[in-house]
């Protein structure tokens, strides 16, 4: 790989825009797609392998070529500057997520007892319109206020969110589900919500809870 | 934060370093790392990421430095029907494709 390869390769990857590293196994000659274009059969399996989120091999007239995909960063928006919160953000950080950590209640969304987080003080229904989950992106409202909560799932369901899970017992999320049914969303729709949240691990604490919560963001993403 | 071997690599390579990228292209059976996988490694032996779960690290190493030296990317196929995996003992029974190649 080029210096100038793997330096347009970051800018790439720092810009969020996708790209496809494509490089002819015999030689190691490499295109940076799409911003260096590539012949036909190439370019759709680059497509693909951008869209899959899957590295490719293709043989083209003979010669092999290895296809990596780099996508911009899974998503991860929370709603709730809770305790969980904390743990959670920070746990999502180290599995590659950007996290958004929404709370218009600026007494619990701190610099401080979130250094370093992306935080969003606008109300959720507004701070979600801005944000637009789309199928890389997994949201998590932890308030336990519909308040908060219900304006943010309304919004995540109308999207094409890979993961919405919902901090809340049983019965508050029966509660929560015929509020958001009374918004216009249909049993399936309501069905998509993870509640209560995260994996049945026995899990306590905070950051118990919060692998849990991730446990089940990754199981949803890979499918099972 | 997340792994950013890539990253890593750049830095490395700012700092004067020669680096070499292994990642694995391809799989068969059980090889615990995804095609896609990338190891970086410094001519001082400085290692960032992982090409398998730690059984071919060390050979790919070796070859990392020549390629370093030479320049040359190198393609390697570790698996049971390859008796160099007998060697770098690859236990998991599966099958993978390396390509090792300079940075600079």
């Amino acid at each position: 790989m080029t210096p100038e390869h793997l330096a347009r390769l970051q800018q790439a990857r720092a810009a969020l825009r996708p790209v496809v590293m494509t490089t002819r196994l015999s030689d190691g000659i490499q295109v940076l797609w799409p911003e260096d274009a590539l012949p036909g059969a190439l370019a759709e399996a680059a497509q693909k392998a951008m869209a899959d989120d899957k590295a490719a091999n293709v043989t083209l007239d003979g010669e092999a070529w290895f296809l990596q995909p780099h996508n911009p960063p899974l998503r991860m928006i929370v709603v709730g500057a809770v305790h969980v919160a904390q743990a959670l953000v920070a746990m999502a950080a180290g599995l590659g997520f950007a996290v958004t950590l929404v709370d218009p209640r600026r007494a619990f969304a701190t610099e401080e007892r979130f250094e370093g987080v992306t935080l969003n003080h606008e109300w959720p229904d507004e701070a979600m319109e801005a944000l637009a989950p789309d199928a890389r992106t997994a949201v998590v409202t932890l308030t336990h206020d519909p308040k908060l909560d219900d304006p943010a799932l309304d919004v995540a369901l109308r999207g094409k969110a890979f993961y919405i899970g919902a901090l809340g017992s049983k019965r508050t999320h029966a509660k929560r589900a015929e509020r958001l049914k009374e918004l216009g969303h249909d049993e399936a729709a309501v069905a998509r919500i993870a509640a209560p949240v995260g994996l049945d691990i026995g899990a306590i604490t905070a950051p118990e809870i919060a692998l849990s919560i991730l446990a089940q963001v990754v199981a949803r993403r890979r499918g099972k | 934060m997340s792994e950013d071997i890539l990253g890593t690599a750049a830095a490395w390579a700012a700092e004067g370093e020669q680096v070499a990228i292994a990642t694995v292209v391809e799989t068969w059976g059980s090889s615990p790392r995804p095609a896609g996988s990338m190891l970086a490694i410094t001519a001082s032996g400085r290692m960032a990421g992982s090409v398998s779960g730690g059984c071919i690290e060390g050979a790919v190493a070796d070859v990392a430095k020549q390629t370093m030296a030479d320049g040359k990317p190198q393609l390697l196929d570790f698996g049971i029907s390859d008796e160099r995996a007998w060697e770098v003992g690859l236990a998991c029974g599966g099958k993978l494709k390396v390509f090792v190649e300079k940075l600079g």
